[in-house]
């Protein structure tokens, strides 16, 4: 089986069929990572150009890492140091990159819809590492490979996602993967942070955190940008805490064996509290690791499609 | 002067009394419509089996000149308007500069009489600058010959300066034109907001960012008694409070353009950015309520807010590229496939919301085919399908969600004050 598409631009062009790939073939990913010589031939003469519009030190330290694992050739170019700041268009950018050669350009853009801007015009897979409030999905993927780590399976899990969902692509991407691999996902935020119309695309929004995280195996965390609070979408950030934090007494009510997710970085003591953060339940740092693992995954089903 | 004898077409002129197309001849002599012509005629259109009609009037375009001439002249906007079987376009102040002063209309109406293949009547600003602070030299751009002042583009953002541009315009025979975009609520958008700006992540404009200023706009002028035309109604929350206003007799008026009856925001999938237009297309719903203020005389008008932009200027990420569709070409064509052809509205209405009731609204003695008007005609054809190709228009600009699509209803040929303009019959 493959992917059935050049680029990952976003999970809503996935099938549930094409997520399982990427699950299971990040499987196999994992142990490269654990053995003593992370080195696999996957990529052998392959280029990969890590091209950021915002800056993310995590995400794109995981694509390069999971570059370099599989032989690569990897470059970055950063938004301070490349022409956009020069007025040069976002294509006239990405079509100069990909006239040297590239075979997978990932991206991270501050517009959604920017990736699907550009991947029909240059023929690098292009991998989207985060549009505006559009999509994150290797994000999601991650957490899904997570999820199914931990939990088995996803059919039938009770996901609670709670936070700013109306900015975050992390939240968008893992809704419309969850739903697709028949989670029912439970959101919660204050009701300035959710976007239009979530029921009718498949999720339940409820009033309170409780309710979102009652009898839920998953509890996941979004970061809150500070920052909203100078347009008035919410009051200040001790009154965010108090009704939106997922602090024990929440943990309470989620099932026993509930993990806790976090996309990172997290506002501590805001979103959740530093004993939740790191409390046993908390898989956040495997998060990381699995980071690599999916994103070796990606790139590996993109390429080989490129060589049939 | 030339003698034009259209023979053989059915004439149909929503201005006059009521009826069915008739099967008569159009006489044409310096540049008027005449019951018969003083001698031979120097050109005989056989119309068989196409309609006659009034030229199309415009009350909403934007021809970019002067300051813009990259996205589109008035030679080259006018072209497309006559392509598009448009006789008169009255064309809105956000050029660079502002048309905010008489100068900036006597450029426009001297180049559209050496260059225009269409009647250009301009819209003067609001206020100055279109900053929506002092008001713009309203009185003399009159003189001038403005046909009614708008801060199109922008809101006039406080009802204060609303209710005194309608109150000053007033004796001056000037309707004011009124851009509703409550910007504290639009701000940052880029779609309509609902469940295709959660889908693709963008930042949604509510329906309520336009009708909010809709129902202020209505109250100013059931308050001072005086005209206020709302442009381009999208939604179905307008729709509803301009039909009340009209009821309570409200001296209000109202345009649509096509693309609000002929797409959805669903078009905005895929991040199209042809589909990036303010207000926003909106639900199907809101779709099915502007059909429905055309069917029942709420909507006034059909309008296109043809508003050319270069493909760099569209060929961006959907929140970077700019606002608004080319209209000229299409409107036409999408009204009568979509409107006419399905039942909806009486070929009659249909042509009355893109002549006699515009020429009502500017205050204008035109859309007429009586004997002494001004030879503006249509001749159209209503049966052959013809396929929308960018690669045709005249417009200088190329950007069309239509493209590729299949109409019914085709200016075939356009006559401005008896001179043809667009001829696809010789
Ligand atoms: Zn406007
Ligand atoms: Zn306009």
């Amino acid at each position: 089986m493959m992917l059935n598409q050049k680029d990952l631009l976003g999970i809503q062009l996935l099938s549930a069929d094409e997520i399982r790939l990427v699950l299971d073939t990040a499987e196999t990913m994992k142990h490269v990572i654990s053995a003593s010589s992370k080195k696999t031939a996957h990529l052998q003469g392959k280029s990969v150009i890590t091209l950021f519009y915002e800056n993310s030190t995590r995400t794109r330290l995981s694509f390069e890492l999971a570059a370099k694992y599989m032989g690569a050739a990897s470059a970055n170019v950063s938004a301070s140091s490349s022409s956009v700041n020069k007025g040069e268009s976002l294509i006239d950018t990405v079509r100069t990159i990909d006239q040297m050669g590239t075979d997978l350009l990932i991206m991270r853009h501050p517009q959604s819809g920017a990736p699907h801007l550009i991947a029909s015009r240059v023929r690098a897979s292009v991998i989207n590492a985060g549009d505006g409030m559009n999509e994150h999905p290797t994000q999601a993927l991650l957490d899904l490979f997570t999820m199914r780590a931990r939990k088995g399976g996803l059919a039938g899990l009770q996901v609670a996602i709670v936070g700013d969902v109306m900015h975050s692509r992390v939240a968008r991407s893992n809704l419309w993967a969850l739903i697709k691999m028949g989670a029912t996902v439970r959101l919660a935020a204050p009701g300035t942070l959710l976007p239009p119309g979530l029921d009718s695309l498949g999720a339940i929004v409820c009033p309170t955190v409780a309710d979102a995280v009652r009898g839920a195996d998953v509890v996941m965390g979004l970061r809150i940008q500070l920052e909203r609070m100078q347009k008035a979408l919410f009051p200040s950030v001790s009154e965010y805490a108090r009704f939106y934090a997922v602090d024990e007494s929440m943990l309470q009510l989620a099932r026993k064996d509930a993990i806790i997710m976090h996309p990172g970085p997290c506002n501590h003591g805001i979103e959740m509290p530093t004993l939740v953060y790191d409390s046993d339940q908390s898989v956040i740092q495997e998060q990381v690791t699995n980071g690599v693992a999916v994103r070796m995954a990606i790139m590996f089903l993109l390429s080989s499609r490129r060589n049939v | 002067m030339m003698r034009i004898a259209i023979i053989n077409g059915r004439v149909l002129d929503p201005s006059q009394a009521a009826g069915e197309p008739v099967a008569k001849p159009v006489f044409i002599e310096d540049g008027r419509l005449v019951a018969k012509l003083s001698g031979d005629a120097d050109r005989t259109v056989d119309a068989d089996g196409l309609f006659v009609f009034p030229g199309l009037i415009d009350a909403h375009c934007h021809l970019r000149d002067p300051g813009y001439e990259y996205k589109e002249d008035i030679a080259s906007g006018t072209a497309s308007a006559a392509r598009g079987g448009f006789t008169t376009v009255a064309c809105m102040p956000n050029t660079l500069p502002v048309c905010d002063h008489a100068a900036l209309v006597h450029y426009i109406r001297d180049k559209a009489v050496r260059q225009g293949k269409a009647r250009v009547l301009p819209i003067g600003a609001v206020s100055k600058g279109q900053q929506g602070q002092e008001l713009a030299e309203i009185g003399l751009m009159a003189e001038a010959g403005i046909v009614a002042i708008s801060d199109d583009g922008h809101p006039v953002e406080t009802a204060d300066l609303m209710r005194k541009a309608m109150l000053y315009a007033s004796p001056f025979n000037l309707t004011v034109i009124s851009h509703c975009e409550d910007m504290s609520l639009a701000g940052g958008g880029h779609m309509n907001e609902g469940t295709w700006s959660t889908r693709l992540g963008l930042r949604g404009i509510p329906d309520i960012a336009e009708s909010i200023m809709v129902g202020r706009d209505c109250q100013i002028a059931g308050y001072t008694g005086l005209p206020v035309h709302i442009a381009h109604v999208s939604c179905r929350a307008s729709v509803r409070l301009i039909r009340e206003a009209k009821a309570r007799g409200v001296p209000v008026s109202a345009e649509t353009c096509p693309h609000y009856f002929a797409l959805t925001e669903q078009a905005c999938d895929g991040y199209n950015t042809m589909a990036k237009m303010n207000p926003p297309l909106r639900t199907p719903d809101d779709v099915e309520a502007i059909i429905e203020g055309l069917a029942d005389g709420t909507i006034d008008v059909i309008a296109t807010d043809h508003a050319p932009h270069h493909n760099d200027e569209k060929d961006l990420e959907f929140a970077l590229a700019s606002n608004g569709i080319i209209g000229f070409e299409t409107a036409f064509g999408l009204g009568y496939t979509l409107l006419v052809r399905t039942g909806r509205l009486s070929l009659r209405q249909f042509l009355a919301a893109m002549t006699v009731n515009p020429a009502r609204i500017l205050r204008q003695p035109l859309g007429s085919l009586a004997v002494g008007a001004p030879a503006d005609v249509l001749v159209a054809d209503l049966e052959t399908p013809w396929t929308v190709a960018r690669s045709q228009m005249r417009s200088k600009s190329r950007n069309t969600p239509f493209e590729g699509m299949t109409l019914a209803g085709r200016p075939v040929m356009t006559i401005c004050e008896g001179r043809i303009t667009h001829d696809e019959l010789c």
